[in-house]
């Protein structure tokens, strides 16, 4: 039961960025290029009632399906590196390939199966930081 | 039946997007992400006894696994059964912009230019899906999450440290677009 609640909400989630076309290499481009509203349009909306929705959890203090007090994780602040560096890193990535990872998984599923080279080398990338984690600044 | 292939405007998008934080939080107290996925399978798969890969990984991530498992289905259903016919409505001068870095085909999601089995071995090809993947992967998990886990979780929740990545997100994706491309392309 629980598997299938999150396959359904994954399916979702996934159709939703495909019909957005937020999955779309041209759409990335046109997003860092600032040459159409579409991608902030996407991004800042779902931001605000993504606010919206986590102040509305925390001042009535909302419980999860099954009972238990909604838990919302922080963030280190302090690790200011990690998100500098990494945080470039990942828009290098982002800019190339067009796809940040939820795009990866839906655009394999949409029939591109030439997108598994780019999750294949996504998966080598989280593993080489697995790996130097301990050496690199954060 | 137009509803479901059509492309769906910014302002019907962007609300349902932002509604899975509260879905997942209500759904299993999940905060939204998708690149830690990458990190489960690594520890499923090749944990090579490295200190970030030995943890219980269908505990902590299970749930993160199927989920992606359900955003490729729905990648399934929204982009090839119910696939849009026409082309992308892209802005004129992105058109153009691409067009001049060498781009001659704008159908489907992805130029096919650029993303095809005999482009990986190409500088280019290579560049763009093998070295541009490993630096999605190894930079999401560097920064502690992805454009989901960051940008839309981690803001919505008033994270400094998802602000202070996303800032990253943009900046990297500004500088790989307008300095770097033109001298790949």
């Amino acid at each position: 039961m629980n598997a299938i609640k999150y396959i359904l909400l994954g399916t979702g989630f996934g159709f939703v960025l495909t019909k957005a076309e937020v999955i779309s290499w041209f759409r990335i481009q046109e997003m860092f290029r600032f040459q159409d509203f579409h991608m902030f349009g996407i991004i800042g909306v779902a931001i605000v009632v993504g606010i919206i929705s986590v102040q509305i959890i925390k001042r009535f203090e909302l419980k999860a399906a099954d009972g238990e007090k909604i838990n919302i994780p922080d963030k280190d602040p302090t690790q200011v590196k990690r998100y500098m560096i990494g945080g470039l890193l990942f828009g290098f990535g982002w800019a190339l390939t067009g796809a940040c990872p939820g795009p990866l998984f839906a655009l394999i599923g949409s029939g591109l199966f030439i997108i598994i080279v780019p999750l294949i080398a996504a998966l080598a990338g989280t593993w080489v930081y697995g790996l130097l984690q301990q050496k690199l600044p954060h | 039946m137009e509803f479901l292939t059509q492309p769906w405007p910014w302002y019907v998008a962007g609300p349902i997007i932002g509604l899975f934080v509260p879905l997942l939080y209500w759904a299993g107290n999940k905060p939204m992400g998708i690149s830690s996925s990458l990190r489960h399978t690594c520890a499923a798969c090749v944990p090579a006894n490295i200190p970030f890969f030995k943890y219980d990984w269908k505990a902590q991530g299970g749930w993160n696994m199927l989920f992606v498992l359900g955003v490729t289905i729905g990648g399934f259903i929204g982009g090839y059964l119910f696939a849009n016919p026409d082309p992308i409505a892209l802005s004129e001068s992105t058109v153009q912009d691409l067009t001049a870095l060498g781009i001659t085909s704008f159908e489907g999601f992805i130029p096919k230019d650029l993303f095809s089995f005999d482009m990986i071995l190409t500088p280019v090809g290579f560049i763009v899906m093998v070295l541009g993947g490993f630096l999605v992967g190894f930079g999401a998990r560097y920064a502690g999450g992805c454009t989901s886990g960051h940008a839309i979780s981690g803001i919505s929740a008033l994270q400094t440290a998802s602000i202070m990545a996303t800032i990253g997100f943009f900046a990297g994706g500004l500088i790989m677009t307008h300095l770097i491309f033109p001298l790949i392309f």
